[in-house]
């Protein structure tokens, strides 16, 4: 008789530790007065990142005769900047989210995402606060920092902002290993992210959390561009043992700007042979109201149960991960 | 032969690679955030045996290999190659000796063995788990000792040679692990 797995896959201490650290998360913005927020996970429109896909679902009731596509939220990002619109201040949301084509031990199809938002923040001010729950959650040493560009000429020699950059990625990349990966026709994007993963990744962020700030502006999803230097958006992501934390903005607040970034993507996915997506046209709506200038973040929060557990395995934290969902 | 897109990519599936079939012994998906995803898996080649790393991105595919495992049993061989037989259709396939490689001294005439097959032809001989095979040399040993302290090597009728224990003699047949080469016991 075949055996039907319907026991969890997270065993009952690392179930309690997750409820533990979720009464943690809470108690630390009660302490700041951040308002715990609730958002659609089901909404009129996805993103249109390139390399981020929606699951849908399709909807009937009233005024929907036709059964309406809706979207299952990758981040709960759209909803929460409209609520900051509406002028309702510090705000975080803990929530399911959902990507579709991500299963591994580091992914879970629908994972728990705690994203919050500081109006008056810079990306600097929110670093800092996220690394202080890091230090409240997993007792770690004080984070560092480094740049996009200083991380890549450390640990690779290459200048990720140089003009030759793409020439000297694909040489190093096909040296080390990785020419199954790659063509030269791909973008410089790319080949940084590959390096990234691969090579950088690995060597930051063992002993404390990292965090690597001022990405290239052709990742710059929502963030600003720098002001001092627009080769680089005030993005940042926070690495610690192998894992990808968090990824953060200083905001954009400009509509003009937004839009144009939901078109370049749209563009980059016909490129890609990709469906181009229905742009949030009630994001837009809010930009275009104002926005606070504010600060964001969100962190995998089941990658810090990972940590806190001492597990290599996503699985590990969720009682029923997608293959016994 | 079809191709496999990475999403189709497990333990166990046999892809084309640098000219060689290969087994994928692990698939892993590395994914930033908001960045192009990958798959880096670790293969085995099985005509080199050396396992690989690759990495490939996420939504590529790749040549498969047209590669099958048979059981088939161990007939003779007339020096240059190897023959077995399908113990059911009769049909009778050679292996050559890059194909047996070292296993060469666990086949035993009638045993089953798995042939790996690639494009009709084999590959690699993978002989039973366990093999009995009559010793042809060994030392006397020390007559009395019956706890198997120490032991001895002994040459089986292949040319193998096993560590066995001190009173187990000449012409006799011995149980023999071919994963370990280790001795198991003593066929009455």
């Amino acid at each position: 008789m075949t055996e039907i797995g319907w026991q969890p896959a997270a065993s009952l201490q690392a179930l309690k530790i997750r409820a533990d650290m979720l009464k943690a998360v809470r108690a630390f913005f009660d302490q700041r007065d951040v308002l715990e927020v609730e958002t659609p996970i089901l909404a009129h429109a996805g993103v249109t990142d390139l390399h981020l896909h929606n699951l849908t679902t399709r909807l009937s009731g009233p005024g929907m005769p036709v059964p309406t596509t809706f979207y299952l939220q990758t981040s709960p990002e759209y909803a929460m900047k409209r609520l900051l619109a509406a002028n309702s201040g510090p705000i975080f949301q803990i929530c399911k989210v959902f990507r579709d084509d991500e299963i591994s031990r580091r992914h879970n199809p629908e994972f728990t995402m705690l994203e919050w938002y500081q109006p008056g923040f810079t990306d600097v001010q929110l670093m800092a606060e996220l690394d202080e729950l890091l230090q409240t959650l997993l007792a770690t040493e004080p984070a560092e920092s480094l740049t996009y560009q200083a991380a890549f000429q450390q640990h690779l020699g290459i200048d990720p902002f140089a003009k030759d950059a793409h020439e000297k990625l694909f040489a190093l990349l096909t040296e080390k290993g990785f020419a199954d990966a790659i063509v030269r026709e791909d973008s410089i994007d790319t080949l940084l992210q590959l390096a990234m993963s691969m090579l950088v990744e690995p060597e930051i962020g063992q002993h404390r959390p990292c965090f690597v700030t001022h990405f290239p502006a052709s990742q710059a999803a929502l963030a600003k561009l720098d002001q001092e230097d627009p080769r680089a958006a005030r993005r940042f992501e926070l690495f610690y043992r192998g894992l990808e934390l968090a990824n953060g903005f200083w905001e954009l607040t400009d509509p003009q700007q937004q839009a144009e970034r939901f078109c370049a993507d749209n563009a980059l996915r016909l490129q890609h042979g990709l469906e181009p997506q229905p742009i949030d046209e009630k994001l837009l709506a809010a930009l275009m109201a104002g926005m606070p200038d504010c600060a964001g973040v969100a962190v995998g929060f089941d990658r810090l149960v990972m940590l806190r557990l001492g597990t290599d395995s996503i699985q590990d934290t969720i009682a029923f991960p997608i293959d016994r969902s | 032969m079809a191709n496999y897109s990475t999403n189709e990519f497990k333990a166990g599936l046999k892809i084309m690679q640098d000219g060689e079939p290969c087994v994928i012994l692990e698939n892993e998906m590395v994914k930033p955030g908001k960045g192009q995803a990958f798959n880096r898996v670790r293969i085995r080649k099985l005509l080199s045996g050396k396992v690989v790393e690759k990495t490939f991105k996420s939504g590529d595919s790749v040549e498969g290999a047209d590669v099958m495992d048979m059981e088939l049993a161990y007939l003779y061989s007339d020096g240059e190659f190897w023959h077995f037989m399908n113990n059911e259709s009769f049909e009778q396939l050679a292996a050559d000796e890059a194909a047996v490689g070292e296993n060469v001294k666990w086949l035993v005439e009638q045993d089953v063995c798995t042939l790996t097959l690639w494009n009709g032809k084999p590959i690699n001989v993978q002989p039973p788990n366990f093999v009995e095979l009559e010793i042809v040399e060994t030392d006397p040993g020390l007559k009395g000792d019956t706890a198997g302290t120490g032991g001895k090597p002994a040459t089986l009728s292949t040319g193998a040679v096993v560590r066995v224990p001190l009173f187990v003699q000449i012409g006799e047949v011995i149980k023999v692990d071919t994963r370990s080469g280790e001795y198991v016991s003593r066929v009455k």
